[in-house]
C-alpha cells in the first residue's frame, strides 16, 4: 500500500470545490451574522424593555441550540410551513448566519460597551443624533475592538462548516471523506484535510494575534 | 440666554442637584466652581439635555431643554460643550474631528467644512496638526481642538466641563489663552473650573457649589472680595492658599 500523496493531486479539484463551499458558507454567513448582530446590540442596550427581552430572548435561545438542529431545522420544517423546499444551500446559510448572529451579537454588545461614554456625549453635544453617533463614532471604535473576537468566532464557523454533509451539502470535509471512501485511501485524505484546517485557522489565528498587538499599541 | 431655575435632579437617593437657579446673560461668562463632587459638572451637562434632570426648567435662548417637545439634537447643535477628557474622536484626523458634525448636521460642504475646521485650528494655533491623529497630539494641543470643534458648529454659547483638569500643568495656559480670548471677544460662557486665575480675569459672575446647592451667585469682585457664606470663604482659602 504504502503512503499515496498522488489521490490527493488527482482529487485535489474536487476537493478545493469543497473548500470554495466551505469558505463561501463562512464568509456569507460572518457577513450576515455580523449585520443582524449589530441591530441586535443596538436592541439589547436600546433602554427598551421590550426591544431588549427580545434581543435577550433571541440570543439565548440560539446559544442554547446545538448547530447541526438549527440546520435540520432549515431544511426539513421550514419547507413543510412554507410549502417548498429551502435547498441544502438555503438551509444551511439561513442556519449559519442566524446561529452566529446570536454569538456575534454579544461580542458586538461588550465592543460598543467598551467605547467610552464620553464618546457618545461628544457626539451628542455637537448635535449628531443617535443613530449618526452610533454610526460614526461608536460603531468604528467598537469594530477596532473587537475585529480580532469577530475573526476568531469565523474561525469557529469555518471548522463548523463540516456540519452540513448532514444535509447532503459537499464542503470541504464532505469532499475529503467521499475520495477517501472511494479510493479506500483513509489516512492519506484525512491527514490532508487536517493539515489544511490547520493551516487554514493557524494563519487565521495569527493574523488576529497580529492585529491585537497593532491595536493594543 | 442660559436660565436655569429650581433644578433638582437625584440618582436613587442620592441628591446631586437641589433647586439650582442661575443664568447666563448673552455675551456674559460665568464661572462655576466647588469641591469635587458638588454637583456643578452635573449642572453644566443638565443645560444641553446630556444629563437629564426631574424638577424645574432649564431654557437656552428662549428654548427649553426639559420639554418633551423640544428637539434636542437641533438645541444641542448651537451649544458649543468642552469636555474634561477632550473626548476627541480618536479613529478620525484632527480635521476630520472638526468636519464631522459641520457635514452631518449643519449640512455644510466637505470644502466649507475643511475651510472653517483649517481656519480654527489656526486660530488655536494647531493648524499643522489638521492630518494627524488625536493621539499624536499633546493633552493640551488635544483640548485646543476639542474647543475647535465646538466653535466649528457657530455656537450661541460653549459649556466647558472642568477643561483644564485633565491637563499637565505646563499645558493648562495654552488651553486658559484660547478660552480668555473667546470671553474677550464677547462668547458666552458657562465654565466649570478650578482656575480662579481665569476667573479673575475674565468672568462676570462666579457660581459656588457645594454639596449639590448654589451656596453663592454673585459678581466677580463681590466673590473674590467678600465672600459672603462661610463655605465659600473655605473653599477659596483652600483653594488659593495652597503654597
Amino acid at each position: 500500500m504504502g503512503f499515496d500523496v498522488g489521490v490527493i493531486v488527482q482529487s485535489l479539484p474536487f476537493l478545493m470545490q469543497g473548500l470554495g463551499l466551505s469558505l463561501l458558507l463562512t464568509v456569507l454567513a460572518a457577513a450576515g451574522g455580523i449585520v443582524m448582530a449589530v441591530a441586535l446590540a443596538l436592541m439589547r442596550l436600546s433602554g427598551i424593555t421590550a426591544l431588549s427581552l427580545i434581543a435577550a430572548a433571541y440570543v439565548n435561545f440560539f446559544r442554547s441550540m446545538p448547530l447541526i438542529l438549527v440546520i435540520f431545522w432549515f431544511f426539513f420544517l421550514v419547507p413543510l410551513m412554507i410549502g417548498r423546499p429551502v435547498g441544502g444551500f438555503y438551509s444551511a446559510l439561513i442556519a449559519f448566519t442566524l446561529f452566529e448572529a446570536a454569538y456575534y451579537a454579544e461580542i458586538v454588545r461588550a465592543g460598543i460597551q467598551s467605547v467610552s461614554r464620553g464618546q457618545v456625549a461628544a457626539g451628542y453635544a455637537t448635535g449628531l443624533s443617535y443613530g449618526q453617533t452610533m454610526r460614526f463614532i461608536v460603531l468604528p471604535q467598537a469594530f477596532r475592538n473587537m475585529t480580532p473576537v469577530l475573526l476568531t468566532q469565523a474561525i469557529v464557523l469555518f471548522q463548523d462548516t463540516s456540519l452540513v454533509f448532514v444535509v447532503s451539502l459537499r464542503d470541504f470535509m464532505t469532499a475529503t471523506t467521499i475520495v477517501a471512501r472511494n479510493e479506500g485511501r483513509l489516512i492519506e485524505m484525512y491527514l490532508f484535510a487536517a493539515a489544511v484546517y490547520l493551516v487554514i485557522c493557524l494563519a487565521g489565528s495569527l493574523y488576529v494575534r497580529r492585529l491585537q498587538r497593532k491595536f493594543a499599541r | 440666554m442660559i436660565e436655569m431655575r429650581d433644578i433638582s435632579k437625584r440618582y436613587g437617593d442620592f441628591q446631586v442637584l437641589k433647586n439650582c437657579s442661575t443664568r447666563v446673560a448673552q455675551g456674559e461668562v460665568v464661572v462655576v466652581c466647588g469641591p469635587s463632587g458638588s454637583g456643578k459638572s452635573t449642572l453644566i451637562k443638565c443645560v444641553n439635555g446630556l444629563e437629564p434632570f426631574q424638577k424645574g426648567a432649564i431654557t437656552v435662548d428662549g428654548v427649553s431643554v426639559g420639554d418633551r417637545k423640544t428637539n434636542l439634537t437641533k438645541l444641542r447643535a448651537r451649544i458649543g460643550m468642552v469636555f474634561q477628557n477632550f473626548e476627541l474622536y480618536p479613529h478620525m484626523t484632527v480635521a476630520r474631528n472638526i468636519r464631522l458634525a459641520q457635514e452631518k448636521v449643519l449640512g455644510r460642504s466637505p470644502g466649507e467644512a475643511q475651510a472653517k475646521a483649517m481656519a480654527l485650528l489656526a486660530r488655536v494655533g494647531l493648524a499643522e496638526q489638521a492630518d494627524k491623529h488625536p493621539g499624536q497630539l499633546s493633552g493640551g494641543q488635544q483640548q485646543r481642538v476639542a474647543i475647535a470643534r465646538a466653535l466649528a458648529m457657530d455656537p450661541i454659547a460653549m459649556l466647558f466641563d472642568e477643561p483644564t483638569s485633565a491637563l499637565d500643568p505646563e499645558m493648562i495656559n495654552e488651553v486658559l489663552e484660547v478660552m480668555v480670548e473667546l470671553a474677550q471677544e464677547g462668547m458666552t460662557m458657562m465654565v466649570v473650573t478650578h482656575e480662579m486665575g481665569f476667573a479673575r480675569k475674565v468672568a462676570h459672575r462666579v457660581v459656588f457649589m457645594d454639596e449639590g446647592e448654589i451656596v453663592e451667585d454673585a459678581a466677580k469682585e463681590d466673590f473674590f472680595g467678600a465672600p459672603r457664606s462661610e463655605r465659600a470663604q473655605k473653599f477659596l482659602s483652600k483653594i488659593l492658599h495652597h503654597i
